[in-house]
Order: C-alpha cells, then sequence, then structure tokens
C-alpha cells in the first residue's frame, strides 16, 4: 500500500547540527560503505576511477555561505539525507507499492523487490533524497540503517545509524523525535531546530540545528595596533625617510 | 526536468490516440466496416504505441505489470489502469463495429469516457508535483484534455470542432507560459531550501561532488532552454494556428487534412520537449541553481 499510516507509533529520524558539522564528508563514505553492503541491491558507482566517476550516495554534503547584511560571510555544511517525512509525497506516488513508510517508526523504505524504476518518487521529492541507480534499476535512500538499529548481532553502542556512529564531530544525533521527551526532541527544542522547505508540506521528521550567530569583531579590535613605529622602527623609518 | 524522448513521445502519441478513439466511441466519425477498422487501428497504434515507448523510460520494466496495484493513491497506478480499460472497451466497441456492423453506444460512450479520463490522469501525475511549479498549476489538466480533444477533433475529421479547440488550446498554453515564468518557483528559495535566510543570503560554495549524478541529470537539465522563445513560437504555429487555419479557411480533402496533422504533432512535440525542459525542480536550490 502507497498510502501513508495515518500516523506512527515512532519517529525514527535524525537531527544535523549545522553548528558542529566540518564537512568533513565522514558521514558520507560511511553511509556508501554500510548500505553498498547491505541492505538491498548495491550503490553502484560508474566510471569510478576514470575521467567522469558518478555513483549513487544516500547522503551528501552540500557547502553554503550565509552572508549577513553586514559582517563577515558564514560558512555552512550542509549534509542532506532522506527527511523520513510525515507526509511523504514520494510513498504515494508510488504505482506499484514499492515505495513505503512504517507505521511501527516512520523510516520511509524501498522495497526493491517491486519497483520497476520509474523515477516518479525522485522527482516528487523536494529535497534530492532519492537516487536511481543507474546501473540495478531500482530507486535508491536512506533507510536509517534499518539493519542496523535494530540488529542484536552487533554491538549496542553501534545501533545507530552509519552516518551517526560514524561523524567524527558529534554532529549527528539519532532517536524518536515523535517522544517529546527523547534526547533527540529536547536538543531540537533547546536549539530552534527546524524544517526544510516547509512550505512544501512535507513535515519532515528529520531536524537541521541552525548554525550559532558569529562573533562580530568590535571595532577596536579590527582597529591597527602600530600606527606610530617605536624604537629600532622608529630609528629605521627616520633613516628611511631621510634617503 | 530532463525531456525525456520515450515520456514526450508516449504523451504526444497517446493523448493523440486516446482523443481519437474517444471520438470514435462517440460514433464521430460515424464509420463502419474497413474504414472504421483503419480508423480504430490508427487510434490503437498511436494509444498503444505511446504506451509502449512510457515502458522504455523505465530502469527495472520487468515490474512494470505491480503498476496496477496502487490506484488508491498513486496518479500513475491511475493511468496504468483506467489506460487498460479504456483499450479494453473501446475493443469490444470496436469489434462490434468492425466486424458485426453492430454499433454499442453505451459501451462506445463508456470507452469514450474512459479515454478521456486516462488523458486527465496522466495530467494529474505532472499537476500533483508540488515540487515542479510550472506544473502544479490548474492549467496543466485542461492542456493535456484539449490536447487529446483537438488531436482527436483533426483525426476523427471534424473541422470546425478541431479549429475551435485548437485555437482554445494555443491561448491556453501561452496562458500557461506566463503564469509559468511569473511562478518560477514559487517562492521557494536557497533561504527556504536550507533554512538558513534567518542569517542572510545563501550561496553554494562547494557542491556535495565534483561530478554528474541523477539528481543533476534527472532535474536540473538546463539545454536548450535559450531556444524557449522560439520553440514557443514554433510550437504555437504549427501546432495549434496552422491547422485551425487548415480546417476553417480550406476545404478539408486528405491532403490539407494530412498536413494539418503533422504540423499538429510537430509543434505538440515541441511543446513537449518545452513542458519537461523548461520545468524546473526545487531540488536544483541545493546545487545553487
Amino acid at each position: 500500500m502507497t498510502s501513508l499510516p495515518q500516523s506512527t507509533e515512532k519517529k525514527l529520524g535524525l537531527v544535523i547540527d549545522l553548528d558542529t558539522c566540518v564537512g568533513c564528508h565522514a558521514c558520507v563514505v560511511s553511509c556508501k560503505e554500510w548500505n553498498t553492503s547491505n541492505y538491498g541491491s548495491a550503490l553502484s558507482d560508474v566510471d569510478a576511477y576514470g575521467p567522469e566517476p558518478q555513483g549513487t550516495f544516500l547522503n551528501r554534503v552540500h557547502s553554503f555561505e550565509a552572508q549577513p547584511e553586514s559582517g563577515c560571510s558564514q560558512t555552512v555544511h550542509f549534509p542532506k539525507s532522506c527527511l523520513h517525512c510525515e507526509d511523504a509525497p514520494c510513498v504515494t506516488v508510488c504505482p506499484t507499492g514499492a515505495s513505503y513508510k512504517r507505521e511501527e517508526d516512520g523510516i520511509v523504505l524501498v522495497n526493491e523487490a517491486d519497483c520497476m524504476g520509474c523515477g516518479l518518487c525522485a522527482w516528487s521529492c523536494p529535497y534530492g533524497a532519492r537516487e536511481l541507480d543507474q546501473i540495478f534499476g531500482v530507486m535508491k535512500k536512506c533507510t536509517l540503517c534499518v539493519d542496523r538499529i535494530y540488529n542484536e548481532n552487533i554491538p549496542e553502542e553501534d545501533r545507530v545509524p552509519s552516518c551517526v556512529r560514524t561523524c567524527p564531530a558529534g554532529a549527528r544525533h539519532f532517536g524518536d523525535l515523535g517522544d517529546p521527551d527523547s534526547d533527540v526532541s529536547r536538543l531540537v527544542a533547546s536549539r530552534d531546530g527546524m524544517d526544510l522547505m516547509p512550505e512544501m508540506g512535507t513535515k519532515p521528521v528529520n531536524k537541521y540545528l541552525p548554525p550559532r550567530l558569529k562573533d562580530v569583531p568590535s571595532d577596536a579590535a579590527l582597529e591597527a595596533t602600530h600606527k606610530t613605529p617605536e624604537g629600532l622602527f622608529a630609528w629605521l623609518d627616520k633613516a628611511l625617510e631621510k634617503l | 526536468m530532463h525531456p525525456a524522448p520515450s515520456i514526450i513521445l508516449f504523451t504526444t502519441l497517446s493523448g493523440l490516440g486516446f482523443g481519437l478513439l474517444a471520438f470514435l466511441g462517440l460514433g464521430l466519425p460515424p464509420v463502419t466496416g474497413w474504414v472504421a477498422f483503419v480508423f480504430f487501428f490508427l487510434a490503437n497504434a498511436l494509444a498503444v504505441g505511446g504506451l509502449l515507448a512510457s515502458v522504455t523510460h523505465l530502469a527495472n520494466p520487468k515490474n512494470a505489470i505491480k503498476a496496477f496495484r496502487e490506484w488508491r493513491s498513486s496518479w500513475l497506478s491511475r493511468e496504468g489502469v483506467l489506460a487498460v480499460a479504456s483499450l479494453l472497451v473501446m475493443g469490444v466497441f470496436a469489434v462490434a463495429l468492425v466486424f458485426f456492423d453492430i454499433r454499442l453506444r453505451t459501451v462506445g460512450a463508456l470507452g469514450a469516457l474512459l479515454s478521456l479520463a486516462t488523458v486527465f490522469t496522466t495530467s494529474m501525475i505532472y499537476t500533483q508535483l508540488k515540487t515542479v511549479p510550472r506544473w502544479n498549476e490548474w492549467t496543466t489538466p485542461p492542456i493535456f484534455m484539449l490536447h487529446a480533444l483537438g488531436g482527436g477533433a483533426l483525426l476523427a475529421g471534424q473541422p470546425r470542432l478541431a479549429a475551435i479547440l485548437l485555437i482554445a488550446l494555443g491561448l491556453l498554453m501561452m496562458w500557461a507560459w506566463i503564469k509559468g515564468d511569473e511562478k518560477s518557483l514559487a517562492g521557494t528559495t536557497m533561504e527556504t531550501a536550507t533554512g538558513l535566510g534567518r542569517i542572510g543570503k545563501m550561496r553554494l560554495l562547494e557542491p556535495p561532488h565534483s561530478g554528474q549524478n541523477y539528481l543533476l541529470k534527472e532535474m536540473a537539465y538546463e539545454v536548450g532552454r535559450k531556444h524557449a522563445q522560439k520553440l514557443r513560437i514554433l510550437s504555437l504555429l504549427l501546432g495549434y494556428a496552422l491547422p485551425a487555419a487548415l480546417m476553417l479557411l480550406f476545404t478539408v480533402h486528405h491532403l490539407t487534412a494530412l498536413i494539418a496533422i503533422i504540423a499538429h504533432l510537430i509543434g505538440v512535440a515541441a511543446g513537449r520537449w518545452l513542458f519537461f525542459a523548461e520545468a524546473a525542480h526545487v531540488q536544483r536550490l541545493y546545487y545553487g541553481k
């Protein structure tokens, strides 16, 4: 069924801290590594060692520059993957039932055995979170590492999405955003967490924590500190003037 | 959006085929026997040919049969169901008419209704996408419907009706182009895409990858938009103005009809190419485009 569930028991998702992310792309690499060898078909690469390499990724890091009306610009590294929306348009457009949202935890998945590779779900996604694999011909997307988070064969500390486990800066958090008392929900509340493209009406589960505003250097700090030379420099200054 | 030839062929040919089927179902023209056979053959060839072209667009066509499942939620699924239903119902009507000289009026009317409903579902596949503001407009369904009806009337030998429908269509196309240009991305910006408008104006500092990817190829198509104005005029003249003029100003015989139909097809294909090539997807904002 590609109708959306009325509500989900949990709303598992990610909280991404744009203040902390350093743009190292470790999450991109670990995501590719885990997901190319686990759930569904591999994440293929085309011309991987040639002049025009390209491939399927479930998570990508864009880097932006925000320019305030005055003062210095601010660089923001911006990891982007599926937001596991509550009103996921990618689910309802699917004609085969391959695309679905789980009632138990809200994860949006693709059943590759049913996907016909029409690409309509990727068209319906405002965020560019779905990529049609160029070799396997099926739609790939973030699974929230559904094969890790419930996996009792791996140590408990590893039962989080691969990107969260690997982030060296601690910029990625995983939890139940449907529970207002969860760590992630509290983080979102305290840091003014936000939705991407709220006007699209998708109600994303994943939240982004905006970067804290940069310190503005005081005018005094920007003043030149040595206006008149002293000592040896004063003598040099004088000597050079006379030349 | 990437203007895939398979999808342009599909929407152009199938629309025309289902339009002709709708007229045939209503008994226009009132043909029987072998003449009816030729008409039905043409209509089915266009409709089925277009549908087959659309299958080549699929990356994993072995699962195409499963596309009939989700008609409760998916416009694409509804389109598949209705396309097959209209072809089956019109098949019964055609066999009775061609081989037994019996006109099953109710079946024909039902077939006509289903054929037009099929075209409507095709239009809704595009109209439903909020992510492509140019398509997400009230004008999209009537444009698809008028293409089917106008082209269908042309093929069904209804000159006056065809001319009126094609003129109306041409005017609506112009309106949709102007409104689409004004609408652009409908208020979605890099600032809303990143949520960082609170800091200031955003620009892309570094893209996430140095090469191409599926998203850029599919959703950030840019080639040829500089020819948009020329193609718009070409599409208007060939697709709608010339066929309408031929139908109104000349006595219709096979040659004028043939010229009108060929001009119409070229014009519609050009317009359809623009329909995709000009449609901007909000995803492109993440790439600073």
